[in-house]
C-alpha cells in the first residue's frame, strides 16, 4: 500500500510543472499574504512557487543574477533600474499600502499633529529624538532616506540616528526599546502592535508615503533558463479581478483595514524603465 | 508556537538530513586525510595543520557567499541548478565541518602515532596497515570530531539562508526558521523552535556517541 | 638472519657507525652499553624502523620487533595477542585458536575479554611477548623486555626466549641487566658513544674482555 502512495506521489510530482522561484521581500513574506494567494495559484496551474524572502537590494540582486524567476518588490526607483539595466520586462503594480511613522506614545517631538510627512520628520530632528532606520537596502529604507532627503536633512552622524541593519520587525522591537520613533510598512506595523509599545503616529494618506508593491518576470532574453511562462502565469493570476478583491480583503476583518489596497493593474507610482 | 507541528517535525527532519548528509561528506573527506597527515612520521605537515585549525574559524557567512557565487545561474556552475536547493545547503555545511572533522581527526591520530607505528611495522605490518590501526585506535576522539562537524553543520545559519534562501518546504531548517520567526517578532515561537533544535541535536549526538562507545 | 654493512646513522648531536655486523641464524644476541650508546637506535635500524643515512641492512626470514613501550591497542587482550597473526593475514578464528595456548602460558587465559589498557605493566610485558611469539618470527628483537618487572615477570620472560631460541629462532636483546645479558647470551655486543667497542662470545666478553673499557662497563663502573 505504501509503494503505490509512494508511486502516485512520484508520478504526481513528475507531472507538476517545474517550480516558479520568487524573489520578493521579507515584509511581504512576513504578513502572509503569499501563504494565503500562492496555494490558489498552485493548485489552478500545478506550478508550485518557491518563495524567497530577503531585504528588497538582496531579492533584486538575487533576481538580477537570473537565481529567480520573478520578483515582487516596493520599491519604485529600483525597479525602474532594474528595467533599465534589461534584468526584468513586464512590471506590475499589484497592490499599494502606506508607510507610517510609529513611535513612543509619549510622542516627544509632537509627530501626531504634523500636517505633512516631512513635517513629521523636520519635528523628529528638531527635537532630536532618538530615530531607528533599517539601515538595509530595503524599500522602507529607501523610502525613509527619500523623506531625509525632501526635507533637507542629513541624519547621518546624529547621535540619536540608530540603524539596525535588521528586517522590519526587529527594527520595531528595538524602536519600543529605545523609546525611538522609525518608519514602517502599514503591515507589519499592524502585526507587531500588540508585541510591542509603539504608537502609530503618523499615518495619513500623503503621497511620500504612499508604498506600491511592483512585481516583474526576469528577463528571458538575458537569462534562458528562466520560467518565463510560469511567471507570466503568476503576474496573471495576481492582477486577475477576484484574486485582488482577495488581496484587498486580506486580514481586514482582523485590523479593521486593508493591509494590501489593490491596483487593478493601475500604477499610483508609474515605473518607467 | 504559531508553526503547526506537522511542519516544526518537516523542519527539524530537513535539519537533521541536511547536517547529516554534510557530516558524512566532510568526514569522507576529512577522515582519511586527518589520518594520513596525523601519521606522517616527520614533523612536516605544520602548514596542513594550520590551514585546518584556521578553518575551525572560518566564517560561516563567508563560506555561504562563496558558494553563493560559485552555485549562481550567473556564476561558474549555474548550469548546475543548485542554488536554493537543500543540495546548495549541505555543501556549503560540509565545507564548515571538514576542518573541525580534519582537524580533530589528525589531533587524535598524531598522538598514537609513532607508538602504533612501532607495533606495526615491528610485527612486519606495512605503512598501509599503520593508517588502518590508527584508524581504528583513534575510534573514539574521531567519534568526537564527527559530533563537533556535525554539531558545527546542523547550527549552521549564515550560510544556510544564503545559499538555501530559507523557502518554505524547500529548504527551510530550524536555525533559518529561528530566524524567520524571530524577524517576524514571534520570539515564543523562535525559542521554541530553537529548543527543537537543541534537541535534536543532543538525541543525534548521543546516538553517535553511543555507537561509537560500543565498537 | 640478519647482515648490516657500512651502518651510519646521524642525529643532531649523535652519529652511530657500526661497520660490519651480523646475526647468524639461530644466535642468542645481548647488546649492552651505557644510556645514549645507540643501543635502540641500533636495534630500530636492523628491524627496518629507521633508515641509515648510509650502509645497506640485510634480512632473511621474519623479524620482529619489540618496543620498549610495551604498547596494546585499545581492544581486549585476546585481540591484542592476535593483532600480529592478523597483521599477517592469518583469519581471526585461526589466529585465536593459535594464541589461546600461548595465553595460557603466560596466565593470561582468565582476561581474554578485557580490555588490555587494564592490564598492569608486567601483564602487558608477558601480552607483548606472545603477540610477538605467536607470529613464529625467525629474529626477535627485543628493546629491554624485562625493564622494571618483578622477579617472577623476568623468570616468565626468559623461559619463554629461551625456549624461542630453543626452536632455532634468533633473539638479539638489549639490556641494562648485565647478569641478564651475561645469562641469556651466546654473544654479546657493547656499545658506547654510537660506536660497536667489542663483540664476541657472551661468557669470555664478560669475563675477559679485551678493551679496558669494556672491563669497566661490566663491571659496574660508569664509561663514557
Amino acid at each position: 500500500m505504501k509503494r503505490i502512495l509512494l508511486l502516485g506521489l512520484l508520478m504526481g510530482t513528475a507531472l507538476a510543472a517545474a517550480p516558479l522561484r520568487l524573489a520578493t521581500t521579507t515584509s511581504v513574506n512576513d504578513s502572509g499574504l503569499l501563504d494565503a494567494l500562492l496555494p490558489g495559484f498552485t493548485q489552478e496551474t500545478g506550478i508550485p512557487v518557491q518563495v524567497i524572502a530577503v531585504g528588497t537590494g538582496q531579492a533584486l540582486a538575487i533576481a538580477g543574477r537570473g537565481d529567480a524567476d520573478a520578483v515582487l518588490v516596493h520599491a519604485p526607483d529600483l525597479e525602474a533600474r532594474f528595467l533599465r539595466e534589461g534584468k526584468g520586462v513586464a512590471h506590475a503594480c499589484i497592490a499599494y499600502n502606506n508607510f507610517v511613522i510609529a513611535g513612543p506614545a509619549s510622542d516627544p517631538a509632537r509627530v501626531a499633529g504634523a500636517a505633512s510627512a516631512l513635517e513629521a520628520m523636520r519635528r523628529i530632528y528638531a527635537a532630536g529624538a532618538p530615530f531607528v532606520s533599517r539601515g538595509d537596502n530595503s524599500g522602507t529604507y529607501h523610502r525613509e532616506r527619500a523623506l531625509w532627503k525632501a526635507a533637507g536633512l542629513e541624519p547621518d552622524g546624529q547621535p540619536w540616528y540608530l540603524e539596525s541593519g535588521s528586517g522590519m520587525g526587529a527594527t520595531l522591537a528595538l524602536a519600543a526599546e529605545k523609546r525611538a520613533y522609525t518608519l514602517t510598512d502599514l503591515g507589519t506595523y499592524l502585526f507587531m502592535k500588540d508585541k510591542v509599545e509603539l504608537a502609530g503616529l503618523y499615518d495619513r494618506p500623503d503621497p511620500l508615503m504612499l508604498n506600491q508593491y511592483g512585481y516583474m518576470v526576469v528577463n528571458p532574453e538575458r537569462f534562458a533558463h528562466v520560467n518565463a511562462e510560469a511567471a507570466y502565469a503568476l503576474r496573471a493570476y495576481l492582477l486577475r479581478p477576484d484574486v485582488q478583491q482577495r488581496i484587498g480583503a486580506y486580514l481586514k476583518d482582523r485590523f479593521g483595514k486593508s493591509l494590501f489596497n489593490p491596483l487593478y493593474g493601475r500604477c499610483k507610482v508609474e515605473v518607467e524603465p | 508556537m504559531t508553526l503547526p507541528w506537522a511542519e516544526v517535525v518537516e523542519i527539524a527532519a530537513r535539519s537533521l538530513g541536511v547536517a547529516a548528509a554534510a557530516t558524512f561528506l566532510a568526514a569522507l573527506v576529512g577522515l582519511p586525510l586527518g589520518v594520513w597527515l596525523g601519521a606522517r612520521p616527520r614533523k612536516g605537515g605544520l602548514g596542513a595543520q594550520v590551514l585546518l585549525y584556521a578553518g575551525m574559524g572560518l566564517p560561516p557567512v563567508v563560506v555561504g557567499l562563496v558558494f553563493y557565487f560559485l552555485l549562481s545561474r550567473s556564476g561558474p556552475l549555474g548550469g548546475l541548478g543548485l542554488l536554493f536547493t537543500p543540495v546548495a545547503m549541505v555543501l556549503a555545511e560540509a565545507v564548515l565541518a571538514f576542518p573541525m572533522v580534519a582537524g580533530f581527526t589528525l589531533a587524535a591520530v598524531r598522538a598514537r602515532a609513532d607508538g602504533v607505528r612501532r607495533l606495526v611495522r615491528g610485527l612486519g605490518g606495512s605503512e598501509r596497515q599503520v593508517l588502518t590501526t590508527l584508524l581504528w585506535e583513534s575510534r573514539r576522539p574521531i567519534v568526537a570530531a564527527l559530533a563537533a562537524g556535525f554539531g558545527a553543520a546542523i547550527s549552521e545559519v549564515g550560510a544556510a539562508t544564503i545559499v538555501g534562501g530559507d523557502i518554505r518546504h524547500h529548504t527551510r531548517v530550524l536555525t533559518t526558521a529561528v530566524v524567520l520567526e524571530t524577524r517576524k517578532g514571534e520570539l515564543e515561537s523562535a525559542l521554541a523552535l530553537g529548543a527543537v533544535l537543541l534537541g535534536v541535536t543532543l538525541v543525534a549526538t548521543a546516538i553517535l556517541v553511543v555507537w561509537g562507545e560500543r565498537r | 638472519m640478519i647482515r648490516a654493512r657500512g651502518l651510519v646513522r646521524r642525529y643532531p648531536g649523535f652519529e652511530l657507525a657500526v661497520e660490519a655486523l651480523e646475526v647468524p641464524t639461530g644466535r642468542f644476541v645481548t647488546v649492552i652499553g651505557p644510556s645514549g650508546a645507540g643501543k635502540s637506535t641500533l636495534l630500530r635500524l636492523l628491524a627496518g624502523l629507521e633508515e641509515p643515512c648510509a650502509g645497506a641492512v640485510e634480512r632473511r626470514g621474519r623479524v620482529v620487533f619489540l618496543d620498549q613501550d610495551r604498547t596494546v591497542l585499545e581492544r581486549s587482550v585476546l585481540a591484542n595477542a592476535t593483532f600480529g597473526l592478523e597483521l599477517a593475514g592469518v583469519r581471526r578464528r585461526e589466529a585465536e585458536r593459535r594464541v589461546r595456548p600461548w595465553l595460557e602460558r603466560v596466565g593470561l587465559a582468565d582476561k581474554l575479554r578485557q580490555p588490555a589498557q587494564l592490564l598492569s605493566g608486567g601483564e602487558r610485558a608477558r601480552l607483548a611477548l606472545v603477540r610477538a611469539l605467536a607470529t613464529e618470527p625467525d629474529v626477535l628483537l627485543l628493546d629491554e623486555p624485562t625493564q622494571a618487572l618483578d622477579p617472577g615477570n623476568v623468570a616468565l620472560a626468559e623461559a619463554l626466549l629461551r625456549e624461542a631460541h630453543a626452536q632455532g629462532r634468533a633473539l638479539v636483546l638489549v639490556t641494562h641487566n648485565l647478569y641478564q645479558a651475561r645469562r641469556l647470551g651466546e654473544e654479546t655486543w657493547f656499545l658506547l658513544g654510537g660506536r660497536l667497542v667489542e663483540a664476541g662470545p657472551s661468557e669470555q666478553l664478560f669475563t675477559r674482555p679485551e678493551r679496558e673499557v669494556t672491563r669497566a662497563y661490566v663491571a659496574g663502573e660508569m664509561v663514557y
